[in-house]
């Protein structure tokens, strides 16, 4: 299990949304092979009963009254956006042709 | 004047002896001076901080009660949004992205007067020991130019100690703080999980990471944690209770009956001799002035660097998400027959560097349906166990200690192809985060072998960040009188003036 194929790898970066090429597929697929075998580790203790901890604080909700607060204008939201059109953001494509 | 420490200008500023223009010129003219060779800042805000520095000017000849640290220099972590500055967080996703507003701590450091120089150097989102991940070239050790400053806040640890500016801030997920001052022989402080806003920090790693302070003396450290701490109500994991008393803390340095516990786990093999050296000699002379030296066992720190190295990547591949090309930022392969996706795609590609990626895939094959319970699933438990260690730790000393970094500043590109290796150099600094509490690092000295600073780490349970600068200034007055001059009269001038 402490290993990942080239294609595990692409596998992950498809779903990581991050193009990668030939090279880099097979340099990660043989560095993950020792990094998974060192965190894999974690496996080695009794866990047995042990509760995990997602967050070192206990944290709960926290509610403001809805009221109408400063906030970013459209001109400052949209200045560093890579395209625009109007007072939005333009994007590519999202849905496709029989979508 | 850049050579004296951020108190000793503050009280200059307010007895009328200099000006925080002419201080601020100063520390613009050492960063001309020396930062071609140290590569500390990667955008230097003239016009900026001097304009703040007019405007501090002012208020003190009108005679408006101010900050303690009111016209003193300072350098920012490329981390933290500034309105209008260019932030990038060492990325080239976000090259030339001006942001919107001010982070909490931007706002916080602008009120107290204090003036921003610019913005530092860092491994791309806070992801690396050694600055070396930054995608626009690594920061070097004003100690040795030859070798790293430590990371991730790398350039602010080298502005610093290279006397470009007296304070700094950086952030700390895993080490990223107390490491790279350990490296460099200063001072630094990750603060108790939600002790700083995280409000406009970039986000890597959302339950690890902290904003804290540099500073070349523990007094320093402290008056700059008092100006950034405290509740934020833009930050939902902001602690509600009062900042702790770090200054007084600092003035005092009193050790005195205190109980000092010495992890049995974070000493021995692995650890350099003359870092070993150091922290002997130190621990000896907090004995002297009067404090208990114990050990105490941690059994589940073992396991702290792995279950590190699953939740922070797994946090991260969620975060980053949010660089998808569409509302700031680079954006790659549009056009014709463009989709979001094949953009998305086109532009991560492009920029994200190595170690990012490699951190993305790792975070999300560990949080993948399959996968989930054998590994991010086990790491969180052994965040419980970590917390427990601390907990029962905490029963018997007042504070722990031990080496921060396993060697003194190692050789640029030594590590860069060694990722394992390169996360070794955390296994000290990981366990703090983990469990939310706060750690100092300070200079011990230099190793015999190679004349290098070490650093000597202090933890307290979290709210209790009094205690860290309670004994570090106790020791760094020992220290000091031993060494009869500041540890960084040592390092090199490089050019610049002292």
């Amino acid at each position: 299990m402490s290993s990942l194929s080239r294609d595990d790898v692409a596998k992950l970066a498809a779903l990581a949304r991050i193009e990668m090429t030939e090279e880099e597929l097979v340099s990660l697929s043989s560095q993950f092979g020792m990094i998974l075998g060192a965190v894999a580790r974690v496996q080695e203790m009794d866990l047995t009963g042990v509760v995990a901890t997602s967050h070192p604080q206990p944290i709960e909700n926290i509610t403001r009254p809805d009221v109408i607060v400063a906030s970013l204008t459209p001109e400052q939201a949209l200045s560093g956006a890579p395209a625009r059109e109007d007072a939005r953001f333009r994007v590519p494509q999202i849905l496709g042709e029989a979508e | 004047m850049i050579n004296k420490t951020a108190a000793e200008m503050a009280g200059a500023l307010a007895k009328g002896e200099t000006t925080s223009v002419a201080l601020t010129q100063a520390h613009l003219d050492q960063i001309s001076a020396v930062d071609s060779k140290v590569k500390a800042f990667l955008h230097v805000d003239t016009a900026g901080a001097l304009a703040q520095a007019k405007s501090v000017d002012a208020k003190i000849a009108a005679g408006e009660k101010l900050s303690p640290l009111a016209g003193v220099p300072l350098a920012l972590k490329d981390i933290l949004a500034q309105e209008g500055i260019p932030t990038t967080a060492g990325s080239k996703i976000l090259e030339g992205w001006k942001p919107p507003y001010d982070s909490t701590v931007v706002a916080k450091l602008k009120a107290a007067g204090i003036v921003i120089l610019g913005k530092t150097n860092m491994d791309e989102f806070a992801m690396g020991s050694s600055t070396e991940n930054s995608s626009y070239g690594p920061t070097f050790n004003p100690w040795d130019l030859s070798r790293t400053p430590g990371g991730s806040s790398g350039g602010s640890a080298a502005a610093v100690s290279s006397f470009q500016a007296p304070i700094a801030i950086g952030s700390d997920t895993g080490g990223s703080i107390r490491q790279p001052a350990a490296l460099t022989g200063i001072v630094g402080v990750r603060p108790t999980y939600g002790a700083v806003s995280r409000y406009g920090l970039i986000a890597y790693s959302s339950s690890l990471d902290q904003a804290g302070p540099f500073g070349r003396t523990v007094l320093d450290t402290a008056l700059l944690h008092e100006v950034i701490a405290g509740h934020d109500a833009k930050d939902a994991t902001s602690v509600n209770a009062p900042v702790p008393a770090v200054v007084a803390a600092a003035k005092s340095g009193d050790v005195k009956g205190m109980k000092i516990g010495v992890i049995k786990q974070l000493q021995g093999e692995g650890y350099q001799k003359g870092v070993q050296t150091r922290f002997a000699e130190s621990l000896q002379i907090l004995a002297g002035l009067g404090a208990e030296i114990i050990e105490v066992d941690c059994p589940s720190f073992e396991y702290a660097l792995a279950a590190y190295y699953l939740i922070a990547p797994s946090e991260c591949s969620s975060n980053l998400a949010r660089f998808d090309a569409m509302r700031y930022g680079l954006r790659m392969g549009d056009g014709p027959g463009a989709s979001a996706e094949s953009v998305m795609n086109a532009t991560r590609a492009a920029g994200f560097g190595k170690e990012v990626k490699r951190r993305i895939i790792l975070g999300t094959y560990a949080l993948s349906s399959g996968y989930y319970d054998a590994y991010y699933g086990s790491a969180q438990k052994i965040r419980t166990l970590i917390i427990q260690d601390y907990a029962k730790a905490f029963t018997k000393a007042d504070v722990l200690v031990s080496p921060t970094a396993p060697t003194t500043a190692y050789k640029i590109g030594e590590k860069v192809d060694d990722p394992m290796a390169m996360y070794l150099g955390d296994v000290a600094t990981i366990p703090v985060n983990l469990a939310g509490i706060c750690g100092m690092s300070l200079p011990a000295g230099l190793a015999d072998e190679d004349n290098l600073p070490v650093g000597f780490q202090i933890m307290a349970p979290a709210m209790q960040d009094q205690r860290l600068y309670q004994t570090g200034a106790a020791l760094e007055a020992a220290l000091l009188s031993k060494w009869g001059a500041p540890l960084l009269t040592k390092a090199p001038a490089l050019g610049g003036v002292r």
